[in-house]
């Protein structure tokens, strides 16, 4: 099967609209008659469930939370992008385009991004409409704040709570909609498999989480917003259910897994503290606006970081990239702190971890409130305080998330942090469509692969989750849709359902059947520190055949060893666990795969083999410059299809943030 | 650290529950207090009974899916802070600690801590949005909102949903968390045309799921975990007075 992007001909910036005017309509009679399965109601879920149906179709929702509020989007916490150049300083549709591309380490699709960029400022007018209440300045208008790899404020924000937010925005579109009676909400319920029948996506089987109970959905069309699969390293940014169960199950249905190995590791994370840990903490990218980022220049040096004259201090972002300093791109940033830490300048008792000071910031900003005062000559005591006050209007809740976690005050130390994983720029590979490889079937926001290439840029994933849910599908699903209006409702007794839902319940038997030795969670984290230590941060080809075989060892202990508490026909969440992870064991192996097959370094995907003098990552164009589509071929089989990428507009080099 | 945990379990909506105590040790301070019942989960199941089933997902106080009753308070002993961020080391060596779930009966019991708090988005359904079909949207800084309309909507807006605000009422009412929506939206620009009528519509969801009425009692606000004032209620009542009053 070849791949076809379907990229619209034309000039990059006309794409977007040229399509937009010629794509196929569905008449809104025939809408109301048409049936649409969107799984999952985070940012991407909410915002495209919530717009299908106020455009006439008929849907249904899914989410596995109890309230489809608490999609893990909820926990973003920076901001959201968008070209608007309020400030001012010289933003464009072009120059979000070009970062993204640029920060993704040209490992993204130009016409993608450049639609994201398009519609960017759309998503702003959009959420302040719907009464999202963005941070603003004294004269009313918005305010805005700068993220990595760029040299603009373009990122809006709500305290450090904007994922939040807008996702509350999303939810309340979508609510609206349910109480109208034009959404059926399906909450507590597990997508398990895709139905296809001839070839395409028309329904789903899901487990209601509750009862037990599996049931049949039909869909003329089947839209995954299922968020990332972080969680395959057990240990992450990631909410506790976050999974890659639903994107696994349309994989294994025939939809290829774009760029399994790209994974996004957080520079600023509070450390990990012991075993007991469950999930680790993201310190928002938007601290290092303000924060400085340091380790001692001696080694091991234990004094307490206050005690630490400046001179003796090594601010060694500021010192590698002068033009970007602290704001680097996450991939650059988390690798400088690991190289620091394994040259044994590490701080804190672990040793892995390094500082993020926030003392200067504090002086820099009293001083400027002590003139808006029209304090003379205030006391360093005074300044400190004025400082401390803006610090708390910025990042108040981050800084006392912080501080119950590790039990120290951040306004007095500075923090400990340390990278930790957050993203996956992989996922499902679909066209400019977002339609996957399996007709009907769509995927959007961090399930897809598209838009970020190798690296994702902060504040960008908001924008890319209400890009595809608000003004994308919307459109692009019509082009299949227009065909699908002489398809009546398929009953959900066709055999296609009745089949898919008996290997859904074999499956579940033979897991509650296993009745082993060990719970769900001691298999998850000996999975994740394999994945963490040889597919993580730093990656080689020695490491990652071992990592292979280890994953394939850990999956057969774990279909053979594991022990499921209660019946399959309660509420059951070891259950739940236990189904999620049997899919992580076998994205794992894809992840491995892909890594090893990828001979170079790229973004997030540092192969140590690939490196330049100094330490950056050595892309190679002329051989990897392709996104790889994996079809599954039964079990532990995967053939890779390549989709070159092709730069018209860009002129693709060296990436530099010197 | 060693602790008792009397913990109330219940296998379904239609079964009577009770209270278990479990001993558990080898508790450090630095575990949050869900990871404390994971090492007791994990134990559970290693000795082939049944582990204790409880809400969470972003363990990191913004999902709003925690929800336990620790020692006679929603969300435990610390203000401002939900289950899921709450510490061990806000316990003694020792410490019996007693774990019950949401106690309201619009607020059915799922299983052991787990309860259907299903009605709160019901309340929402009813009027918590403001009707901008998407695509509609003007240029946002065409509406220009003084920023201490954006933040007093803003410091609303921050409600996650919890329930514990109606846990700790001793009617329980939801009108913390009808009102900081209600209250959110009403204070913008935007949401004026539909002001009155979300109010009415919201409070008439709200009684309808059959919680009780407000007397004022202010546990809610004392407990909730984002520190929702309760000003939102006397807003939201405000408006509710206005609302009926022009309906006549
Ligand atoms: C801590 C944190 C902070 C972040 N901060 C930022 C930021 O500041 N700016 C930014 O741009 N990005 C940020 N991100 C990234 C961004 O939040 C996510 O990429 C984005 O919100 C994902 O949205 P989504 O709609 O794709 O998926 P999600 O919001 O993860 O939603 C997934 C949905 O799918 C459902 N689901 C999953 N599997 C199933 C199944 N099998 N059956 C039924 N339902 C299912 C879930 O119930 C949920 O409703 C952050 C991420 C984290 C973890
Ligand atoms: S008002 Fe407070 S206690 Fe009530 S649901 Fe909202 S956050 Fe929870
Ligand atoms: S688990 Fe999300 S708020 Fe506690």
């Amino acid at each position: 099967m070849s791949l076809d992007a379907k990229i619209p001909p034309g000039e990059l910036s006309k794409k977007w609209s040229d399509y937009k005017s010629k794509v196929h309509l569905v008449n809104p009679a025939n809408r109301r008659s048409i049936e649409v399965i969107v799984v999952g109601s985070g940012l991407a879920g909410s915002s495209a469930a919530a717009t299908l149906a106020e455009m006439g179709y008929k849907v249904k929702v899914f989410c596995f939370q109890d309230s489809p509020r608490r999609a893990h989007s909820i926990a973003a916490q920076g901001g959201i992008n968008a070209a608007k150049n309020y400030q001012n300083d010289g933003d464009s549709v072009y120059r979000l385009f070009y970062d993204t591309v640029k920060g993704g380490d040209y490992r993204s699709r130009e016409a993608n991004v450049h639609r994201l960029a398009e519609v960017s400022g759309n998503i702003i007018d959009q959420c302040v409409a719907q009464g999202v209440p963005f941070a603003r300045e004294y004269g009313g208008l918005l305010s805005n704040r700068s993220f990595g790899g760029v040299q603009v404020q373009r990122t809006f924000y709500a305290a450090g709570q904007t994922g939040q937010q807008l996702l509350l925005g999303a939810y309340s579109a979508l609510e609206r909609q349910i109480g109208m009676g034009k959404i059926k909400m399906y909450s507590r319920h597990e997508m398990l498999d895709v139905v296809t029948i001839d070839g395409k996506a028309r329904g789903i089987i899901a487990r209601n989480l509750i009862t037990g109970e599996l049931e049949r959905h039909f869909g003329h069309a089947v839209v995954l917003c299922t968020g990332g699969y972080g969680n395959v390293f057990y240990l992450s940014t990631n909410a506790m259910g976050s999974n890659v169960t639903a994107a696994w199950k349309a994989h294994k249905k025939g939809a290829f897994f774009g760029n399994p190995c790209y994974t996004q590791i957080h520079p600023t994370c509070i450390p990990v503290s012991g075993d007991h840990q469950s999930k680790l903490t993201l310190m928002s990218e938007s601290l290092r606006n303000d924060g400085r980022i340091w380790v001692p220049k001696k080694k091991d040096d234990n004094r307490p970081a206050n005690q630490i004259p400046e001179d003796e201090r090594d601010y060694y972002l500021e010192r590698r990239y002068p033009a970007f300093g602290n704001l680097v791109p996450r991939d650059v940033a988390s690798r400088a702190a690991k190289e620091r830490c394994d040259e044994g300048y590490g701080v804190g008792a672990s040793k892995m971890a390094v500082y993020l000071d926030f003392a200067s910031a504090i002086k820099r900003y009293g001083k400027i409130e002590a003139n808006k005062h029209h304090l003379d000559n205030p006391t360093e005591a005074e300044v400190i305080t004025l400082g401390k006050e803006i610090i708390k209007e910025k990042y108040g809740n981050l800084f006392d998330m912080y501080k119950q976690i590790t039990g120290e005050d951040p306004y007095e130390v500075p923090m400990r942090i340390y990278p930790a994983v957050h993203y996956t720029m992989g996922g499902l590979w679909v066209d400019y469509n977002l339609m996957t490889t399996v007709p009907g079937m769509y995927a959007l926001g961090e399930c897809n692969f598209s838009d970020h290439g190798a690296n994702r840029l902060g504040a960008s994933a908001l924008m890319q989750g209400l890009a595809d849910g608000y003004f994308v599908i919307p459109y692009t699903i019509g082009d299949y849709l227009s065909g699908e209006i002489r398809t009546p409702a398929i009953p959900t007794d066709h055999q296609a359902f009745v089949d898919a839902e008996n290997s859904v319940r074999e499956r579940i038997e033979k897991l509650m059947n296993v009745k082993g030795k060990h719970s769900v969670d001691h298999f998850h984290k000996k999975l994740g520190k394999v994945m963490w230590n040889k597919c993580g941060m730093a990656r080689n080809a020695q490491g990652l055949k071992e990592a292979i075989e280890e994953v394939q060892q850990i999956r057969e202990e774990f279909w053979k060893d594991v022990r499921i508490p209660g019946s399959a026909d309660e509420f059951n969440p070891e259950l739940e666990k236990a189904g999620r992870l049997a899919d992580f064991l076998e994205l794992a192996e894809l992840m491995c795969i892909d890594a090893l097959d990828r001979n170079e370094s790229c973004g997030g995907h540092f192969r140590e083999e690939y490196q330049t003098e100094e330490g950056e990552a050595l892309r190679d164009d002329e051989n990897f410059a392709f996104v790889s589509a994996w079809e599954f071929k039964g079990d532990g089989n995967f053939e890779l299809h390549k989709e070159p990428l092709v730069y018209e507009n860009i002129k693709i080099a060296q990436r530099s943030y010197k | 650290m060693k602790l008792k945990l009397k913990v109330w379990r219940q296998q379904n909506s239609q079964s009577e529950g009770g209270f278990q105590t479990y001993d558990v040790d080898d508790i450090s301070p630095d575990m949050s207090f869900l990871e404390m019942f994971d090492v007791l989960n994990e134990r559970l199941i290693n000795e082939g009974g049944d582990p204790i089933a409880f809400d969470h997902d972003c363990r990191e106080g913004i999902c709003g899916m925690c929800s336990m009753y620790i020692n006679g308070r929603p969300h435990g002993p610390n203000r401002g802070v939900t289950t899921c961020q709450l510490h061990m080391r806000s316990f003694h060596d020792g410490e019996s600690i007693v774990v019950e779930p949401w106690r309201a009966s619009s607020f059915p019991v799922v299983k052991d801590l787990v309860v259907d708090r299903s009605a709160f988005d019901r309340i929402i359904a009813a009027g918590g949005f403001i009707s901008v079909n998407t695509g509609n949207a003007q240029d946002a800084n065409s509406i220009p909102i003084g920023k201490d309309i954006a933040d007093s909507s803003f410091e609303a807006a921050a409600c996650i949903g919890c329930g514990a605000c109606v846990a700790a009422c001793p009617n329980s009412s939801a009108a913390l968390f009808t009102s900081a929506k209600i209250s959110q939206l009403n204070q913008l620009p935007q949401g004026q045309p539909e002001r009155y009528r979300r109010t009415l519509d919201m409070v008439h969801q709200m009684d309808k799921e059959g919680f009780g009425g407000c007397s004022n009692t202010g546990a809610c606000e004392y407990e909730c975990p984002k520190e929702i004032s309760i000003e939102n209620i006397a807003r939201m009542n405000r408006d509710y007075i206005k609302a009926s009053l022009c309906k006549d």
